[in-house]
């Protein structure tokens, strides 16, 4: 059994908020500096050419690459011999939240009442918080911001089961059109196949975590993925949605087995500021 | 190629424009999102005057983050556009000539631009801290209880956009990806 007082789950919070905020990922800069010469279309390439631009200054000045500094969206992962002292756990990753968002200049963009007065929270609490709980005697945590435009294209559907695989590349697909420019492509698209209704919506989320370029130890999912990517790419919607080759970065797909009665899907639509960060206590 | 325009937008500028020209705007952008314009939409309801004139000028769809010290803003890319069109044709009919966000407008909305001979530019979403430098100076000029949704005059110098809807009916996003679109089996 070890000992870890939730204030410094709080502390690695806070850091890991500014720090998803301001400091793009190498895998997401790699695709960016591929693409910008891949790029078949002009005013696409600008958009690659502007984008690094964008994370260089942000990296350098401390300032978020994106006004949108997101929804907290917090995972932990917390090892079944570690004994949490200190305090509410709950709070405290609000306390990060809150210490992150107000020292780190970032915008706080979470109203309470929401088909109401919609209230600003004033400190970008309350966190969706999903824990988990693994063996051994650590704590993992994932932070990962997440804006509202491409949040508000993501969508999920509870096909036949007789439907089948090509109704799920459809829905996929569809979804990825529709999105269009409003989600700010090129996108990461992450899809969850199977489970329940709040179980799909999470592994869509989840997907969303994974490395650029990575693909699918499952190779009949890989194959989907592969396949899911070049269709979204035909689409033509490209950089920004001003036409081109690019639309997506990549399409993760993660599975659970389904009820005999269902198969549930759901897309969740990633921009190109595909933020997270991770630290492992 | 870009080219440069200042602001407020003249109808001979306007009528230069064409759908995915790149532009560099230089003068004044009016920030406005959700909140600033429900209140506007509600002083035109009530015939009451605006807290800022319309004519000629160009409202950027941005809500930034907090300004270091130091800074006249924070970070400021743009939202998502489509969320002010239920809005928009009645600032444009009453002279509104630009608008700078990202994403489709609604027919509505594009009717309306042809109408007012006005236009609609996008600016790279998510390149924010790029954005922030070409903002030179920022005032809030209406609004303030609504924080990062207030109205604010930015001064900006060689703010990057695209034209997307022109006057003549000219859509980038429609055409643009027409020009790139595979079919499916083709």
């Amino acid at each position: 059994m070890r000992e870890i007082d939730v204030a410094r789950i709080s502390e690695a919070v806070a850091q890991l908020a500014v720090a998803a905020c301001c400091d793009l990922g190498e895998d997401v800069l790699a695709f960016f500096r591929s693409a910008q010469d891949r790029e078949e279309s002009a005013v696409g390439r600008s958009v690659f050419r502007q984008l690094l631009e964008n994370a260089r200054i942000a990296a350098e000045e401390r300032m978020p690459l994106c006004q949108d500094t997101g929804f907290a969206v917090v995972f932990l992962e917390i090892g079944q011999d570690v004994h949490l002292v200190g305090g509410d756990l709950e709070a405290a990753v609000d306390e990060g939240v809150r210490r992150g968002y107000t020292e780190g200049y970032l915008r706080k963009s979470v109203v309470a009442d929401p088909f109401g007065e919609r209230k600003n929270t004033g400190d970008n609490t309350p966190a969706v918080l999903h824990t988990r709980l693994v063996p051994g005697e650590q704590v993992r945590i994932v932070f990962a911001p997440k804006g509202g435009g491409a949040e508000n294209m993501s969508a999920l559907a509870m096909l036949k089961p007789a439907q089948g695989r090509p109704a799920v590349v459809d829905f996929v697909v569809d979804t990825v059109a529709k999105a269009g420019p409003n989600a700010c492509p090129p996108l990461v698209v992450g899809v969850g196949v199977g489970g329940t209704f709040e179980k799909v919506a999470y592994l869509a989320k989840k997907a969303l975590l994974r490395e650029i370029g990575s693909l699918n130890p499952v190779p009949r999912l890989a194959r989907l993925e592969d396949e899911l990517e070049a269709r979204c790419n035909d689409l033509g919607i490209g950089p920004q949605g001003l036409g081109g080759r690019i639309t997506v970065m990549d399409v993760f797909v993660e599975e659970f087995p389904a009820h005999i009665a269902s198969l549930p899907v759901a897309v969740n639509i990633q921009c190109h500021a595909a933020r997270h960060k991770e630290v492992v206590l | 190629m870009e080219r440069t325009l200042t602001t407020p937008l003249t109808d001979e500028a306007v009528a230069g424009l064409r759908a995915g020209d790149q532009v560099l705007l230089t003068g004044t952008l009016l920030t406005a999102r959700d909140a600033a314009h429900k209140r506007l939409a509600e002083l035109l309801d009530r015939g009451e005057p605006l807290p800022v004139e319309l004519a000629g000028q160009v409202i950027y769809y941005a809500g930034p983050s907090p300004a270091k010290p130091g800074k006249p803003v924070g970070s400021i890319g743009p939202t998502t556009s489509g969320r002010m069109d239920a809005y928009t044709p009645r600032l444009l009919d009453i002279g509104l000539k630009g608008m700078v966000g990202k994403g489709y407008r609604s027919p509505a909305v594009k009717e309306a631009m042809v109408r007012n001979r006005a236009v609609y530019f996008a600016a790279v979403g998510g390149a924010a801290a790029l954005l922030a430098q070409r903002v030179k100076a920022a005032r809030v000029v209406a609004y303030e209880d609504l924080g990062p949704e207030a109205i604010r005059a930015l001064e900006v110098v060689d703010f990057p956009v695209i034209v997307v809807n022109d006057i003549y009916g000219g859509d980038i996003y429609e055409e643009g990806r027409r020009r790139f679109e595979r079919k499916v089996g083709t």
